[in-house]
């Protein structure tokens, strides 16, 4: 039971890296697109194909929060009383995000959407490397059962900030992949071949960092090096297969088999993660089943989850199909 | 970020009273909760008016208020925004300052975020459907995809609230050597205070959308635009507020009752009595030093007739409760304040909703006396102002318990980070998002002015100045 609430959450995780991921990852396009000329044109497609989706994307990690804390409150308590600058600093740049970019579809004046503009940008690269070293916390097993773990070394450390650039990296490289898909679908070439560029670079970078962090858990986080190697490997290699052949095929494959690889590539590593780290919930150390709250409050979970597979995954099904129609556009 | 402490004197301090962080934590937490409930009702709603609009226009073929419907939906695309990131900023926080809470009580305390979770999902996906779909679905298919909103809304208020009345009334729960063993999940969300606690944050929800939204077009009226748009749009959030309130006055009073009976010391300090007695007065104002009532004017008897109907109801008063755990008497006066606000808005708000009704069946027209006008232009505000009392009655009326009778606030803050410091940059980055959200909607304000004089602006079909442009 305890085990099937901990795959529920996990699924959210990885929900939220690849869709959340995605929108973040179109900030820090929108933060490196140029000046004011030159980057209306790729900054007017973040902002049409962000809008409509962008807030059902971010509640997979209110669904996350709320999961953890409730199925496995220890744990909730532990990482929090931890890692409270990075996820206090991740929360403002929340904020920020989703402030900045609402207000900027609202603002007409260049001055006043640079600076709403470059909020929403600059929190979209923010945030994510947070949350990157929060994972790479828990992951190297720096989150102590009893909680109030060192403020500092829990997230400035390899792992974490290995964690935090592959998130930054891995955002970059599905937004530029599924902007790529919507500059085709709206018929866009000149678009279409500035991120195909772009997501090429991202994936080369985002690759070479993921080899040399092989080195980096090899030093810092040996166990969860070892697991990762052991158990996790089959998902390792998938994902490096799929990120490999995005490379090779970028040039010209159709955006649709490509957005295919780059979800699988992202959602694969995070997988290797979650079976790496398995049994535990921290480290090596929180087991699953010792965090888990009584089984009746994983059956209520349950429950919800049943029912929010029933009723939010048509609708978000909806949603996506309406907006990939182009019946969401804005005016 | 080091603590501003060694961790040993913190520890001194924790010994000798509430830690250092208690403080900061309740501010920050106090302020976020603040700024975002203003928002609630704006997702809650005001998505309804906007509805009752779009409704309107496509039933009766009435432009003018799908003209409105269109522009509200823009306005909430905004406000959702920014209450759906302040929002998850208190889920942060609830790990982030009461780490004693979530870590021991978070199996039970939990299931009614969950079930909020979902609605909140729904809410953000029809939301976008609603609001993007302006123009480009056929006009009733997309009513429909904005029916489910407020709906959602509906539940996901009510699950939150529920959450707020299990700390008030904890209920479903076995608590075996300070862990929560068996949990029952109906007990939890149904627990004492779930229905008239709910019911009072749905109706304020309702009050306050009207009201605010009244009030802006109330405001274009003494502007002398007096034009069918503006009546309409007072008229339509009006009503719905003026509905809301006669049932909200009901709705408080059993709840109030309801506080009597099963919340003995917040009901002692919502109506300031020191020592347990029968015959006791309403005081109004005043300030509680000592254990003592100063500077306040007594109803005789009030207090026991308006919670028992009889003069001989006995109130339990502060000094039935332990001297270590009576809430310090400045706390004890600022429930009492708040309340007595609370009541009094509330009161006027119905008077200006008798004004309105009696006035709108006179005339059959939608009142346009300046004195109306004025008095609208501000019951948005002062309805927020009463539903700010209200939580901190709810929330400080509480203290010095985070969970009434299980866990003392003090046990549950954090003792880690200096909140200080995100309590002040958390102040700064919502100043500047309160002041985004306000330089925003003056601008949608004014890109509508613009756009009435030049093309009158058909919700359904393609606008001329898109034309012009080409796009």
């Amino acid at each position: 039971m305890s085990t099937f609430a901990a795959v529920v959450l996990f699924v959210g995780v990885l929900v939220y890296a690849v869709l959340g991921g995605a929108d973040f990852g179109a900030g820090f396009w929108d933060l490196t697109a140029g000046g004011a000329e030159a980057g209306r044109r790729p900054r007017h497609l973040v902002d049409e194909s962000l809008a409509p989706v962008w807030e059902a994307n971010h509640v997979w990690l209110i669904f996350v929060l709320v999961m953890l804390w409730t199925a496995f409150s220890p744990a909730f308590a532990a990482i929090t009383t931890t890692l409270y600058v990075p996820l206090g600093l991740a929360a403002l740049g929340i904020v920020m995000r989703g402030a900045g970019f609402a207000f900027r579809k609202v603002m007409v004046r260049t001055d006043q959407q640079r600076v709403t503009g470059a909020a929403f940008a600059a929190s979209s690269v923010v945030t994510p490397f947070f949350l990157g070293t929060v994972a790479g916390g828990i992951a190297s097993g720096r989150v102590p059962t009893a909680g109030h773990g060192d403020g500092v070394t829990s997230w400035v450390n390899p792992t974490s900030l290995l964690g935090g650039v592959l998130a930054v990296l891995a955002c970059a490289f599905t937004a530029a992949v599924f902007l790529t898909a919507e500059a085709r679908r709206r018929d866009e070439p000149g678009l279409e071949t500035w991120f195909r560029r772009r997501a090429l670079v991202a994936a080369v970078v985002t690759g070479v960092v993921a080899l040399a962090g092989i080195a980096v858990l090899h030093a810092d986080s040996p166990r969860l090096f070892d697991d990762l190697l052991g158990r996790g490997l089959p998902l390792v290699l998938l994902s490096a297969l799929c990120g490999l052949a995005s490379v090779v095929l970028l040039r010209r494959a159709a955006p649709r088999v490509l957005q295919g690889l780059a979800v699988t590539a992202v959602a694969a590593i995070i997988a290797g993660w979650g079976v790496a780290q398995y049994p535990f919930l921290l480290g090596t150390h929180l087991r699953i089943t010792a965090a888990a709250a009584p089984t009746s409050t994983l059956w209520a979970l349950t429950i919800v989850a049943v029912v929010a597979l029933l009723l939010v995954v048509p609708s978000m099904g909806l949603l996506f199909v309406l907006a990939q129609r182009g019946r969401l556009e804005s005016h | 970020m080091p603590d501003l402490l060694p961790r040993a004197a913190g520890e001194l301090l924790a010994a000798a009273g509430d830690p250092s962080q208690l403080l900061p934590a309740r501010e920050q937490m106090a302020f976020t909760l603040g700024f975002h409930i203003i928002l609630v009702p704006f997702g809650v709603a005001f998505t309804f008016l906007m509805l009752i609009a779009n409704w309107r226009g496509l039933r009766h073929g009435d432009q003018q208020a799908l003209v409105l419907a269109r522009r509200w939906s823009q306005v909430s695309a905004v406000l959702f925004a920014v209450g759906a990131v302040s929002g998850t900023v208190l889920s942060f926080e609830l790990g982030l300052l009461w780490p004693g809470l979530m870590g021991r009580f978070g199996a039970a305390f939990g299931i009614p975020f969950a079930v909020e979770g979902l609605f909140f999902f729904l809410e953000a996906i029809f939301v976008a459907i609603y609001i993007y779909g302006w123009d480009r679905m056929r006009p009733w298919p997309h009513f429909w995809t904005g029916v489910p909103v407020p709906l959602a809304g509906i539940g996901g208020t009510l699950s939150v609230v529920a959450a707020n009345g299990w700390m008030n009334q904890p209920a479903g729960f076995t608590l075996r050597d300070g862990r929560v063993v068996d949990v029952r999940p109906l007990g939890v969300i149904f627990n004492g205070a779930f229905w008239y606690e709910a019911l009072h944050m749905l109706l304020a929800a309702y009050m306050i959308a009207g009201f605010t939204v009244a009030g802006v077009y109330a405001v274009g009226l003494l502007r002398r635009r007096n034009d069918r748009l503006h009546r309409l749009g007072l008229a339509i959030p009006f009503t719905v507020a003026a509905i809301a309130t006669p049932v909200q006055i009901f709705v408080g009073d059993v709840a109030a009752r309801a506080v009597f009976q099963n919340e003995p010391a917040k009901f002692a300090a919502i109506e300031m009595v020191p020592r347990t007695s029968t015959h006791v007065p309403e005081t109004l104002l005043g300030v509680y030093e000592h254990g003592r009532v100063r500077f306040g004017i007594d109803l005789p008897n009030g207090a026991s007739l308006l919670s028992g109907f009889s003069p001989g109801t006995r109130i339990r008063g502060l000094d039935a409760i332990p001297p270590e755990l009576r809430p310090p008497d400045h706390l004890i006066t600022l429930v009492h304040w708040c309340f007595q606000i609370m009541v009094g808005i509330g009161f006027a708000l119905l008077a200006l909703s008798i004004w309105f009704a009696v006035a709108a069946w006179r005339r059959r027209a939608v009142p346009t006396g300046r004195w109306f006008l004025r008095c609208t232009a501000v019951s948005g505000v002062a309805a927020i102002a009463a539903l700010e009392c209200g939580w901190i009655v709810t929330e400080v009326g509480r203290q010095p318990w985070t969970v009434v009778g299980y866990l003392l606030t003090r046990d549950a803050v954090t003792t880690s980070g200096d909140v200080w410091l995100f309590f002040g940059a958390t102040l700064a980055l919502y100043v500047a998002v309160g002041y985004g959200t306000f330089v925003a909607l003056r601008l949608l304000r004014r890109r509508w002015r613009a756009q009435v004089e030049e093309d009158g602006d058909v919700p359904y079909g393609p606008s001329r100045a898109r034309e012009a442009a080409g796009t």
